[in-house]
């Protein structure tokens, strides 16, 4: 099992005809994902071959979501078009109807973002993102920018507001294996919350051991802490990033700021300790108190 | 992006906010020259403010009234270059008077636990809101606002009304949240502040104080922007680095980071400074993320900035190729430290790992470069680095 995505999954890729779309449609094809389709209005009617592995693959273009949504019944959409576009393309994915709205862009205006968050939870659809790698449920399918052969399937589901140190924990228990890596991104406002994520990981029967990864800037970690110690049975195992970081400076993630006092590392580890979650000094640390707690 | 109070006083005027008068100084003969504008324009007297980009000015000072161009002159000579919370004054505004009859409070901010914006007004102004919310929570009216929806009539209304304004009041009021409003959704803002907002003597409603801060994912669409960014407070290597279009925060410490990733870097960060303490307490200088695609020139651009700090004794490069191949890395490694020639002195330990790490570490160990340290792990290349920056320092 797995949360949000399985090899049943059908993707469609807004975006997927610029370079960058282009790009990681090969890899999340070459991962096994079943890409369906793309949107483009200036090329629909066409298709875009890919290459993989030694044959190629022919991914058709479609003028709209709708029309691409009632070709092949897509589940899910990978949203790659720029910041400018990145709203109408969410919007219109929700008009579609498409369950699952994984948003890669990174530097979308956060009023755009509250704008077709709202939009989409009204439509009660999920959206994963903006600003993320997205997810990947390791032997089944990837939709996003995650390296895919870093592991494979196994009992660690992980949930992640950074893509590199997803990346990071995925190569530190490659040996063990995940149900699903998510990750959710690091802006100001997110469509999936680390609560959404470790609420799909405590129903889902195949993870064993939660990894929470937090960093500065809002209360998320916090609100996540409370949620685990209400309603979390399964262990969950937490890194937070940004110790060091200073008052008042964006590091990097729009969203990874300390304003006053509020959005500290040391605020949301202790959160996470008082909810009784093991909280790792460094990624090795906390990768060794997940396999701890998963040998136990 | 924060900006000064001077600036937000422009923004509102500009979106039909009330506002009073107000010219920026940074000399007291500047400021003596506005004084005067103002008092011939029928100001009984001016204020004279600081320009710092933190809260409690009038505390410590940096608020004064002036009823001359002569005592403008004056304290403004005292506030400029005063020293309020680490900010050094380097201007300040003189701005019309006013006769204030009742403070209010009023802003709206973007609220990242509910996904939405939130609306918090309140008729008792003027004091530090957080020293409200915290002793009277009743007395900050606290209303959600829909991003689609915005602060239209009907939400000024609502937030008036929750505020407990009353009905002579509250009709004057809800129209300048409006414009408000405006502010926000117009310039991208993530913050707009109005405390206090006053009634005058002569029953007008005006921003007597303001604080903005802009959304730098949307300078895009909005080029008049640049202009408001506060050049002279920017460190220098960070003007540098943002000139090279580079994500970077000068900090204060001796190990140089350079990763890629922001969670990355920002833990490889902490990974250092716990290292360090082993090592002279030793701290990293800087947080570099060169991002997705870690080519020659970026490596170079980004090693150029980091050994342009003095105080950096060593630099820790930490990158997982993701997409990246570490291969490309390490071609970017050596092709950096062929272009920057005997400008690169200081010792570099490398940690690579991910995508084509054997290629990436073949090609360092090859290039045998007298200043790089391979590293086998995150851990292990922070501890190599903090030691080195000791043993240096």
């Amino acid at each position: 099992m797995s949360i949000f995505l399985n090899r049943d999954s059908t993707v469609i890729v807004q975006g997927m005809t610029g370079s960058e779309g282009t790009k990681h449609t090969t890899r999340m094809l070459a991962s096994g994902t079943k890409i369906v389709g793309g949107v483009n209005p200036r090329k629909a009617g066409t298709s875009q071959t890919f290459q993989v592995g030694e044959g190629t693959v022919q991914i058709p273009v479609f003028g709209t979501v709708a029309e691409a949504v009632a070709a092949t019944g897509a589940d899910v959409s990978v949203v790659f078009v720029p910041p400018a576009f990145t709203k109408a393309a969410v919007v219109e994915a929700v008009d579609a109807r498409v369950p699952l709205i994984v948003v890669i862009t990174e530097g979308v205006p956060v009023a755009d973002t509250a704008e077709f968050f709202a939009y989409a939870q009204d439509a009660g659809v999920r959206i994963i993102g903006p600003n993320c790698p997205g997810i990947i449920t390791p032997g089944e399918s990837n939709v996003g920018i995650t390296p895919s052969d870093i592991t494979g399937h196994g009992p660690v589901g992980l949930v992640s507001k950074s893509g590199t140190l997803t990346y990071q924990m995925m190569f530190e228990l490659r040996d063990l294996g995940f149900t699903t890596c998510i990750g959710i991104g690091g802006d100001p406002i997110i469509g999936t919350t680390h609560i959404d994520a470790l609420a799909a990981f405590e129903a889902d029967p195949d993870t064993e051991v939660i990894v929470m990864i937090g960093e500065i800037g809002g209360d998320a970690e916090e609100r996540a802490a409370a949620f685990i110690k209400a309603n979390v049975t399964k262990p969950v195992v937490g890194y937070v990033a940004g110790f060091t970081a200073p008052e008042g400076k964006t590091m990097g993630h729009a969203g990874a700021i300390v304003s006053g006092s509020s959005g500290t590392a040391q605020a949301k580890k202790d959160a996470l300790e008082a909810a009784g979650v093991k909280v790792g000094k460094t990624p090795s640390e906390t990768a060794a108190l997940a396999r701890a707690l998963l040998a136990r | 992006m924060d900006l000064f109070e001077y600036q937000a006083r422009d923004l509102f005027e500009a979106h039909g906010v009330p506002v009073l008068d107000g010219i920026v100084a940074t000399t007291p003969a500047q400021a003596r020259a506005a004084a005067e504008q103002l008092l011939a324009a029928g100001s009984a007297v001016v204020v004279v403010k600081a320009q710092v980009k933190t809260g409690g000015r009038g505390k410590a000072g940096g608020v004064k009234l002036a009823r001359s161009a002569d005592e403008a002159e004056q304290v403004a000579g005292q506030i400029l270059g005063m020293d309020i919370k680490g900010h050094t004054v380097h201007r300040v505004m003189v701005a019309a008077g006013a006769s204030i009859v009742s403070e209010y409070y009023f802003s709206v901010l973007l609220d990242r636990s509910e996904r939405r914006y939130l609306a918090m007004c309140s008729v008792e102004g003027g004091m530090e809101i957080e020293q409200l919310a915290v002793e009277r929570p009743e007395a900050l009216a606290r209303v959600p606002v829909d991003p689609r929806v915005g602060i239209d009539a009907a939400k000024a209304a609502e937030i008036v009304a929750a505020a407990g304004f009353d009905d002579e009041v509250g009709p004057l009021v809800a129209p300048v949240l409006e414009r408000l409003w405006e502010v926000y959704r117009d310039e991208d803002a993530t913050l707009v502040e109005v405390n206090p907002l006053v009634r005058t003597a002569d029953g007008a409603i005006v921003a007597l104080d303001g604080k903005v801060s802009l959304d730098a994912n949307a300078d895009f669409r909005h080029p008049a922007h640049a202009e408001l960014e506060d050049k002279d407070a920017a460190d220098p290597l960070e003007a540098k680095a943002k000139a090279k279009g580079l994500n970077y925060v000068k900090l204060d410490g001796e190990v140089g980071i350079i990763g890629n990733g922001a969670g990355l870097v920002m833990s490889t960060l902490d990974v250092v400074a716990y290292a360090g303490e082993a090592h002279g307490g030793v701290k990293p200088a800087n947080f570099l993320d060169i991002g997705g695609g870690a080519s020659a020139e970026v490596m170079a651009n980004g090693l150029d900035i980091i050994l342009g700090d003095p105080q950096v004794k060593a630099v820790f490069v930490n990158v997982f190729g993701g997409i990246t191949a570490c291969d490309a890395v390490a071609d970017g490694i050596v092709a950096a430290l062929a272009i920057l020639g005997d400008e690169a002195s200081k010792p570099l330990v490398v940690r690579l790992d991910g995508n084509n790490v054997e290629e990436g570490r073949r090609i360092l160990r090859e290039a045998a470069h007298p200043l790089v340290t391979l590293a086998e792990t995150m851990d292990g290349g922070a501890d190599k680095a903090a030691e080195l920056a000791h043993t240096a320092a």
